[in-house]
Order: C-alpha cells, then structure tokens, then sequence
C-alpha cells in the first residue's frame, strides 16, 4: 500500500512536470495573451479575434501587447498592466485574485458537493431498502422473467 | 392596420384573461364540488373556448404587423426602426422578430399556437388539458400585458412620418436569420407546455405518470427545436460575424444553452419516473426550471442587465420579467409545498452501478454544466455588487471551467446505455465496459502517435488535451452504443435470417425511443469531435494585390480580382480569390464586406470552402487606406463540418425516438421465421 502510495506521488510529479514543459515564445504568448483579453471599443470580442473594420482601439491594445512582449514583461505583469490600463474588463476572464477566485472555484466545488451528495443519498436509499422475498428459481420462471425484461426495457 | 393590429392584442388579452379566471373557477368548483349557476364542466368548455379565439386574435396582430412590415408602412414606429423599402421581401417578414415588440409578439403567437394545438386536443384528457390550458393562460396575460402595455408593436410615430425606414440590422439579413430566432423560440416557449402539464397534475394530484406519456413528444419536439435554434445561432455566428468561431459564450448564446440543459436532464430523468415511478420531484422541479431559464434567458436578452454583442433589442421592460419570475417560481414553490406528498418515490436506487444512478450522475453533470453557465453569465453583476467593477466572463473561463464538465458527460453517455436497470454486477461491468475502454485506449495512443501530444503545446492552452479526451472518450462512446446495436440486431438476424442493417432496423423500429435516443448520443459524439477540432485552428492575414497569394495549410489563396459593386440595399466591396491545393484550382471564393444605407452599418459575408477535414475560411477584412488593397484573413478551422452532420443527426435521432414503436404482431408479420420457431417465440427472442 506504501509502495503504491509513493508510486502515485511519483506519477504526480511526472505528469506535473509533463505538462508544465514546453516553449512559450513571443508568438505563443502573444497569440495566447491576445486570447486572454477583450477588445474595449465595446464590441466584445477577444482581442485577436475582433474583426472591426477600422476598430479604434483592438490595434494599439495589440501593439501595445506587442511591445511588452518584446519588453520582456511576464504574462501577470502584462495582464496586470492592461487591467490598470483599462478597468478590470479588458481580461476575458477574472484573475485568480481575491474575490474573483469565488468565480473560478464555485462551479467545480458545486459539482463535487453534488457528486458527494448524489453517492451518499444512494448508498442511505441502498440501506433503507428492503429485502426481496426470493423468487422461484424455475426455468420457465427465468425464462419468463427475462421475457419480461427484454419487452419492457428502454 | 395598426388600430386593426392593436385591437387584435387587446382582444387576445381580454379572451386570456377570461380563459384564466373561468378556468380556474371551473377548475376551483369540479375539485371542490361547489356548484355555480353555470356546471363548471360548461364553465371549463368556454374558457376552452377562450383560448382558442386568443390564438386567432395574436395571429391577427401578428398578421397585422407583417403586412405593415410589407406595405412599408412606416407610420407605426416598430417598422420605421426594423425595415426600409429596399429590404428584401423575406427579411420583411424577418422584421417580426428583429427588434424588442416583434419578437414578443412572436412569443405571444407562439404560445397562443402551442396553446391552440393543446386545447383542440383536449381529448387525450379533458381535466388535465383544461389545468393547463388555463396555466398557459396565465403565462399568456404576462405577455399580452407587455404588448399592450409595455412594449406595443403598432405604436405610431409622432410628427412627420419618413419617407424610408431605419433599416434591418445587417447582421440580421442572412437567410438564417429567417429561421433561426423562430426555431429558438419555438424551443423557448414550447417549454410552456410541458411546465403547465407538470404543474397542472401537481395542483390535480394526477394519479400515475401519464402526464409525462402526453408531455413526452411536447418535450421531445421543443427540445429539438431549440437545439436546432442553437446550432443555427451558432452556424449563423460563423457565416456572418467573420471572427472565425461559432460559439463565444455571449450572455445571449448562454441564455439559450441553459434550458436546453436542464430540458436535456429532463428528458433523461423522466424515464425513471416512466419506468421506476422514481425521481417525481426532481422532474417536477427540472421542467420548472427549465421554464424559468426560459424566461430568465429573455430578460438577459431584454433588460440589458448583463452586456451581449446579441443584446440589439434592450429596453426597459426587465422589471416585467422579474416580477414574472418572482410569481412563476412562488406559485411553482406554493404548489409543491401543499402537495409534495404526491410526489413520493415508489422505488429507491439499489445499487450505484444501474442505469438509475447514471441517469443521475447524467443529470446532476448537465444541472451542474447550467450553473456553471448561469454563474458564469451573472458574475459580472455578482461581482459589481460585490467589489464595486464589473469583470468580463468569457471564453477562457468556460473552456477551463464547463469542457471539463462537458468532457466528464461525455463520458456518461458512453457508459450509460450498458448498465443495467436496478444494479449491474460487476462480471456484467467488465463484459460490456471492456471493448469500449479498449477503443478510447487505442484512439488515444494513435492520436498520440499522430501528433496529438497535449504536453508539445501545453503553454497554448489545455485545448489538445481535452481534445485527446474528446475524441477518446468518442470513441467510447460510439463502441458502447455500436455494440449495444450490434448485440441486439446480431439477435435478430439469428432468428429471422434477415442481414445485419436490416436487423438494425428492425431493432430500431422494436424501440424507437431507446435506439432513437442512442442514435442522438451518436450525434453529440460527432459534435464533439467537431468542437474538439478548435484547439488546432490556424490564421493568418495578409494584403492581397492582384495576382499575388497567400498560404494557408495545403492551400493557396491567388487574387484575381477585388472590386466593389453597390444595389438599393447595400454597397459591397469583395475579392476574388481562387484556391490551389498543389497545382490544382479547388475552388474560387469570393469574401465580402457589406456597408448597409439605410442603418449606415458595415458586415462581414465569409467566404467557406468546407471538407470534412477542414473549412477554409476566408474574410475580407477592408482595404488597406494606405494602398488601398484588399486585406484578406485566412482560418483553418479542423472538423468544423462534423458539428453541422453531427446536430443532422442528432435530428434524426430525435425524428426516430418521436415515431411509434413497431408494436410486436406487426414486426413478427415481417419476419421471415425459421421453420419450426412461432413468430411469438422470435419476438421474446429478439431485440433488447
């Protein structure tokens, strides 16, 4: 069991270590960053995917994405600075930040609530429910029984 | 036209109001057994009645507004806004639900249909028809006070009356635009029918489940509708907003995925209330919600409490919708509160390997996809309520957050259709589990094999690996349920001597609803391999001049021409680009961008080369003010064409569960028997 144990931590650490890799160059991160913000002429688009003709404002927001790239600047530092830039709207989606992790973490812990919910509901209908009288085990009977099954069955 | 059109609505609300109020009466007297003058079994008949005239009175008001919308009639302000002289007869017709008052004229007319269909088939059983047509009448005044009240389609324009109209909003005047909100609706308001049923046999305590035999092809029909709606939203969104998607989780687009959820949940849990009498409250409280979201989805669309690219018809009428709400869902809570006993579970789940327990867990993952949907949607006000700004919730929060969700159904669906009723043991688990778990193993290692390694790319995003997922879990899927046909037509044909397909058939006819059901499973399967194609979209833009080209994948794009060209309705300025793939021309596309008179507003017609692998997808983006030369944007979206086949045969599906079945006598007539074997005998032998 110990042994099962340390070799489940070790995949953990594998996989971890497995999808954490992989380049992140300018074009990457530009593409990705462009998709992790909104155009704010207020069409509401994604930022690499607003498609006005003659928007005012999704070409500097990406030369200006372009730019701090090129500067050097980290993914947060990039986000955090278009934020403050334009209001919290310019991302697509709340930053794992304060009150905006409620966002993030309210759907997955509903499901699991539910999921919990739903086995131990089932397991208590399983307890309460009564025992069968047990049946005749005659062939006709199972053959009968099976018919039954077969008919009715969606 | 337009007092001829007002008096319609006027008279439709009047014509409501008594269906309601003697309904309910007589409704009130046959429970109680009090007599009035009138016996309340004439009483219910002319509230019958009622309804029925309301049907003719909307069609009259819509009647009414469509022919303004063709004479051109700008006097009434609706038509002023929503139509001019050059629109093309079709999108006139479109003009109905273009704007905030036509499209609740459209709800009211539709409700009043549903309405008329149900009250004329008042037969299949008089007291539960007459509950909720009187229901339905209720749901009928709210919106015929917000015609006549509210949002008035026949208002009249004050002053000097235009020569031409405002115009339709160009991104309405695409031939899908004439379907699509009808469809939507259709599948909005036809959940009307089954909330009424559910609530009337709960108010009657209506013995048995027959109200869900009655409601069941009411269901089944609304909810094809609306999944048709969606999907041609979504079409409509790729062929004409030109952003190289056809799903952005707008608020609008959401509000229209979440009773289609909670409607799909319905589905699925009622047949244990059919065949187990299990789960009656959560049915009941599944079509209350699923009607609720309805309504809850139109006020998102109307009241401008959340902001949407969709949002073109907002106005000050959310108040109306709350206070709907607020009465549906207390009379809703009321109702069951008083008569909850009835609900009583005659079964309990016995084992958490059975069908029972995964049409629950099928259940509690789509409820659980609707609110991460509804959360998602209404965090933005949550969170100006809370901190004070608002934030956006797009895109990068539903991919992390629901296709996990979705991925995790997905996986349902498969495992699903091979458990059995009440408990499965576990050599039956390891018998039918086995090839199917085998299948999504093998896909995988091929895709890996093929290039889809999601840890090369993880810096992009999760997109490969729930891709991977997708189609592994696919192939699960189609093994599962492919077995589940071939196991039974594999019967068949042993004991008719008929081949294969036509055993399947056979089979399908036996239990249209089972292998119906399994063929829409089929589909969503073909959807998601479809949807799972978007992690590997590729783009790409350039200035185009003539002769000169561009790559895209195996293709290449060479201009021949760009021009522009203008008629009554709208100027255009396009490019002629023919598509090489190697040395040979596959194609010649024509992208356009389109400046509309009348609303002074430019869009995007795409130009789409489809295949089976891929859809090029071709924008004209404007031109270049400095060269002025055509600036063309290029995508290669991956299987997109498997979503549109996969939704066709989700209809198919849909189409096969709403046919009878085969009834036993008839099938064993068409059964070529083996000498020996009655046809009786065959029969219990066959199928599932």
């Amino acid at each position: 069991m110990r042994l099962l144990f340390r070799f489940s931590q070790l995949g953990l650490v594998v996989l971890l270590a497995i999808f954490t890799m992989g380049s992140a160059d300018n074009a990457v991160r530009y593409n990705d960053l462009g998709h992790k913000m909104m155009c704010v002429c207020g069409c509401g688009q994604i930022l690499i995917e607003c498609n006005h003709l003659g928007c005012p404002d999704s070409d500097r927001e990406l030369s200006e994405l372009r730019a701090a790239l090129s500067h050097g600047d980290g993914d947060t530092t990039i986000l955090e600075s278009f934020q403050a830039k334009y209001g919290p709207t310019v991302l697509a989606a709340p930053m794992l930040t304060k009150f905006n992790l409620v966002a993030w973490f309210v759907p997955p812990v509903v499901l699991l609530i539910g999921i919990v919910a739903t086995i131990a509901l089932v397991r208590k209908w399983k307890l309460r429910t009564v025992e069968m009288p047990a049946v005749p085990t005659t062939t006709a009977f199972q053959a009968a029984r099976e018919r039954i099954r077969k008919e009715t069955e969606f | 036209m337009p007092a001829f059109g007002s008096f319609a609505l006027l008279l439709a609300l009047a014509l409501s109001g008594y269906n309601l109020f003697a309904g309910a009466i007589a409704l009130r007297q046959l429970a109680t057994g009090a007599r009035g003058r009138v016996s309340p079994e004439r009483l219910a008949e002319t509230a019958r009645r009622a309804g029925i005239g309301s049907f003719f009175a909307v069609t009259c008001a819509a009647f009414a507004l469509v022919w303004a919308a063709f004479t051109n009639d700008f006097s009434v302000s609706y038509i002023l806004h929503h139509s001019n002289r050059a629109l093309p007869g079709p999108y006139k017709f479109a003009a109905l639900w273009s704007g905030q008052e036509g499209s609740l004229l459209l709800w009211a007319w539709l409700l009043a249909a549903y309405g008329f269909v149900l009250r004329v088939r008042h037969k299949v059983d008089v007291k539960l028809t007459a509950y909720a047509s009187t229901i339905l009448a209720g749901i009928q005044i709210f919106f015929l006070l917000l015609l006549n009240f509210a949002a008035p389609p026949f208002s009249l324009v004050a002053g000097r009356i235009p020569q031409d109209g405002f115009g339709l909003n160009p991104l309405l005047q695409y031939p899908e635009m004439v379907i699509h909100p009808p469809m939507l609706y259709l599948g909005y308001v036809g959940f009307s029918v089954p909330f009424a049923f559910a609530l009337g046999a709960l108010m009657m305590r209506y013995p048995g489940e027959k109200w869900i035999h009655i409601t069941r092809r009411w269901t089944m029909v609304t909810w094809l509708f609306l999944t048709c709606g969606i999907f041609l939203g979504a079409h409509w969104a790729y062929s004409v907003l030109g952003w190289g998607g056809y799903w952005g989780w707008d608020p609008v687009e959401n509000a229209s995925l979440m009773p289609w959820l909670t409607g799909t949940a319905f589905l699925h849990s009622v047949m244990m209330q059919e065949k187990r009498g299990m789960m009656k409250s959560w049915n009941v409280w599944l079509i209350f919600s699923t009607f609720a979201l309805s309504i809850l989805g139109t006020l998102l669309t109307r009241s401008g409490l959340v902001s949407s690219v969709h949002a073109f018809a907002e106005s000050a009428i959310g108040a109306w919708f709350w206070t709907f709400l607020v009465i549906v869902l207390a009379v809703c809570l009321f109702t069951f509160i008083l008569q909850r006993d009835h609900l009583k579970s005659e079964h309990k789940l016995e084992s958490l390997v059975s069908r029972e327990s995964s049409f629950l867990f099928n259940n509690l993952v789509l409820l659980a996809a609707c609110f991460t949907v509804l959360w998602g949607t209404l965090f933005p006000v949550i969170s100006e309520y809370v901190q004070g700004n608002k934030v956006t919730v797009g895109a990068p929060f539903y991919n992390r957050v629901a296709v996990p969700i979705g991925l995790f159904l997905l996986f349902l669906t498969g495992i699903g259709p091979i458990l059995a009723w009440r408990s499965t043991s576990f050599k039956s688990v390891r018998k039918n589990f086995i090839l199917p778990v085998v299948s999504a193993v093998v896909t995988a290692i091929v895709l890996i094999a093929c290039g889809v390694r999601p840890w090369q790319n993880w810096s992009e995003g999760q997109g490969s690996l729930y891709s991977l997922m997708a189609w592994s879990l696919g192939a699960l899927v189609v093994t599962a349920v492919g077995s589940e046909f071939l196991r039974g037509a594999g019967v068949i044909s042993r004991h008719t001597g008929q081949n294969l397909f036509a055993s399947m058939i056979q089979l399908t006819r036996r239990n249209t609803r089972r292998y119906g059901g399994y063929i829409v499973h089929f589909g969503v399967v073909v959807i998601f391999i479809g949807l799972a194609g978007s992690a590997f979209n590729q783009s790409t833009e350039q200035e185009l001049n003539f002769k000169q080209s561009m790559k895209m994948g195996p293709y290449r794009l060479v201009c021949q021409d760009y021009s522009q060209d203008s008629n009554l309705n709208y100027d255009t300025e396009y490019a002629i680009l023919d598509v090489y793939r190697g040395d040979k021309k596959i194609t010649q596309l024509a992208p356009e961008k389109r400046f509309y008179q009348a609303s002074q507003t430019t869009s995007t017609i795409v130009a789409n080369h489809s295949t089976l692998a891929w859809d090029l997808y071709v924008i004209y983006a404007g031109k270049n003010p400095d060269t002025g030369q055509p600036i063309i944007k290029v995508f290669l979206n991956p299987l997109v064409a498997w979503i549109w086949i996969g939704v066709l045969i989700v209809i198919a599906g849909t189409f096969v569960a709403l046919t009878p079945n085969m009834t036993a006598a008839f099938a064993a007539s068409r059964s070529r028997v083996p000498v020996g074997e009655t046809p009786a005998m065959a029969m219990s032998k066959g199928g599932d």
